[in-house]
């Protein structure tokens, strides 16, 4: 009897321990592709956040940070139930991560059921900050570079456009968006082709782009094939037939775009962040990753995972180290810093990010293709909402 | 119109010189080897490698890219796919597919995930017009090696003695063992051919398909139209599918890019309903 006692007390004693440090240790639970085919992505983000942990400490307001990294391989049935056993299991203060848009959209439920905020990172469909008040994105939206870059083509003499997306739901939006805007401005759309996720040879259809004679050629592909569509591009004679190729900056993402080779030279593009972005904030987060990761350049991923641990950082600030989710959510709303991307803002109205949108044009800078940045759309909120009431 | 079919032309012999050695091993050694692709696969990653770190010009990367992957195929044909020869169809298509996925996570996990380039010298990437086609060089220099390969290997299994005795081999290897032949070192010489010329594909196609660890996966649902459409066991009918199928491929996105992606398919559909042996019956029945 007394030994069943003393083991009860022993069992007390150490749940209460257990409880007592899980009040020491806020927990975030980061959901990334690490593997499989956007396992780019993942690399990226993880980078970013362990350099952040790195530079600014693993406390904040008296409390130990910790990231419990979680890979999902892209599946969104996998991220979902990573989610639950995050929160369930090692009771974590806040979900972070997210590559892809089913992913995202998958878990929103989850953080509304569980009041724990969720910072997205990489997907990049406009709805998810509206599927959970949970929702706070660091990541850009997908129609901001898409309307950033019609409005540069209307404003630079580009009068008629052949859009070539590949054929799923980014696609779709980056469609619609770019089309639409550039309609509205008096532009004519002569073709919008889609061409297959898994496309072999792009031959076809950019022959069809050429025969059609248009002043540009947009395109909104995933990056890996976008250099094969680029190469294609040049070797078909397009560039010399005087049609312009312009892009999301998805395309000549900094991860890849020095190994594209020179064919990508000149190629104008969109997006919130450019490696070679000229700000001292970002010259010293360039040189840390590079240190810190064997020389691998920095992605609009890693900035947005970067940009992200730093809106947890303030929101814990704000809170005073305090967890509850929905005052973290109010914490992050409003919060505006000077990021590696420039300046950027958490709308308070739709959680989503505002920041500069940047016209680039790779070149060569000390013998590697960057994207130049020569152009700017300033703290652009996300056109979708801006478009509703 | 013309340029179209050029294109259609290019893209189909390079699924031929991707495919045939598949139509070799199914159609003449009654072997179903779905990881045909992953010799493709490693015969691209070769030629990348010694292109871009070595800076062996490119079109010394095709060669290599053929040896590296033929004697690939010799080791592991002698070391791992002599002991399936004999099993049944369905053992066979299990071993292969868990060979695709161990190479799939092995390319992964040295090379990362990312689309490979092979730089290619200049004049290949030149264009030029012949009698009002705009012709790219390096689809030309495709269909020249593609048309010549595809001529030496008719020549070889119908002219040679090589090609007799592996008919022979085909045909009744116990018999063809009475008579003197080595029907294992056949076999094995005709499968380091056939993984060789999948390596020269895989290297020549970089520049049209990409290529990434996934490129096994990828592709193989095209190897096997060719070879399901051509007919497997000779050289010709998986020739001509795959200039049938690049052509339609080429012309269906062009003409009709909404339904473009379906086109290879309806013309599967379309030839087996009509000829299930495929274009050109076999010479065997098995």
């Amino acid at each position: 009897m007394t030994r069943i006692r003393m083991v009860l007390a022993a069992m007390a004693t150490l749940m209460l321990a257990g409880t007592a440090e899980a009040q020491q240790t806020v927990r975030i639970g980061l959901i990334l592709p690490m593997t499989g085919p956007f396992q780019s992505t993942g690399r990226q983000i993880d980078a970013a956040v362990k350099l952040y942990m790195q530079q600014h400490g693993d406390s904040v307001a008296g409390q130990k940070i910790e990231v419990i990294l979680r890979d999902d391989a892209g599946v969104a049935d996998t991220t979902r139930r990573l989610a639950q056993e995050l929160v369930v299991r090692d009771k974590v203060a806040v979900l972070a991560g997210f590559g892809l848009t089913p992913l995202a959209m998958a878990t929103a439920p989850i953080a509304t059921q569980a009041k724990v905020p969720m910072v997205v990172m990489a997907a990049a469909t406009s709805s998810i900050t509206q599927q959970s008040p949970f929702v706070v994105r660091t990541a850009q939206v997908v129609a901001q570079p898409a309307v950033a870059i019609a409005d540069w083509a209307l404003q630079n003499g580009v009068k008629r456009v052949v859009s070539l997306v590949s054929d799923y739901g980014p696609g779709y939006d980056v469609e619609k968006w770019f089309n639409d805007r550039f309609r509205q401005g008096g532009g004519e759309v002569l073709a919008a082709l889609r061409v297959p996720l898994a496309n072999p040879d792009f031959a076809p259809f950019l022959q069809r782009a050429a025969d059609a004679k248009p002043d540009a050629l947009f395109a909104f592909v995933p990056s890996g094939v976008g250099s094969i569509l680029a190469k294609q591009f040049v070797e078909r004679g397009l560039d010399k037939s005087g049609i312009r190729f312009i892009a999301t900056g998805d395309v000549t993402d900094d991860d890849i775009v020095n190994a594209m080779g020179d064919v990508v030279l000149g190629m104008v593009t969109s997006g919130p962040y450019s490696a070679a972005h000229p700000s001292d904030t970002n010259k010293a987060f360039i040189q840390a990753f590079e240190k810190a990761n064997n020389g691998m350049r920095p992605n609009f991923m890693a900035v947005f995972g970067y940009d992200g641990m730093h809106a947890i950082y303030a929101a814990l600030e704000k809170t005073k180290g305090g967890i509850d989710g929905t005052a973290l959510v109010e914490a992050m709303k409003g919060l505006s810093w000077e990021s590696p991307r420039g300046p950027i803002m958490i709308d308070p109205q739709t959680r989503d990010v505002v920041h500069n949108l940047y016209i680039r044009k790779v070149e060569k800078v000390d013998g590697a293709l960057y994207n130049v940045e020569f152009a700017t759309f300033p703290m652009m909120k996300d056109p979708a909402k801006a478009a509703q009431p | 119109m013309l340029t179209n079919l050029f294109d259609g032309v290019a893209y189909g012999m390079l699924l031929f010189v991707l495919a045939c050695g598949l139509s070799v091993t199914l159609g003449l050694m009654n072997f179903i080897n779905l990881a045909h692709g992953a010799f493709a696969m490693a015969g691209g990653y070769v030629a990348a490698y010694c292109v871009n770190r070595l800076g062996a010009p490119f079109l010394a990367g095709l060669p290599l890219a053929f040896v590296a992957s033929a004697l690939t195929g010799v080791v592991l044909e002698r070391t791992l796919y002599v002991h399936v020869y004999g099993k049944s169809h369905l053992d066979q298509v299990l071993f292969t597919i868990g060979l695709v996925f161990m190479s799939v996570a092995a390319v992964d996990f040295v090379q990362g995930s990312q689309q490979q380039f092979i730089a290619l010298p200049a004049f290949l990437r030149s264009r030029f017009e012949v009698l009002g086609v705009s012709i790219g060089a390096y689809r030309l220099l495709i269909i020249g090696i593609c048309g010549a390969l595809a001529l030496a290997l008719q020549l070889a299994l119908t002219r040679t003695r090589f090609g007799s005795r592996l008919r022979a081999a085909v045909d009744d290897p116990r018999v063809a063992r009475g008579l003197g032949i080595n029907v294992d070192a056949i076999f094995m010489v005709t499968f380091a051919v056939g993984s060789g010329l999948a390596g020269l594909g895989g290297a020549l196609g970089a520049e049209i398909l990409g290529l990434d660890p996934s490129f096994p996966l990828k592709f193989m649902v095209y190897f096997l139209i060719v070879v399901t459409v051509g007919g497997a066991s000779s050289i010709i009918g998986p020739f001509l599918a795959s200039i049938l199928l690049g052509v339609a491929d080429v012309a269906g996105k062009y003409y009709v890019p909404e339904a473009g992606a379906f086109v290879i398919y309806t013309v599967m559909i379309v030839v087996l309903l009509w000829r299930p042996q495929g274009l050109f019956a076999p010479r065997l029945a098995r």
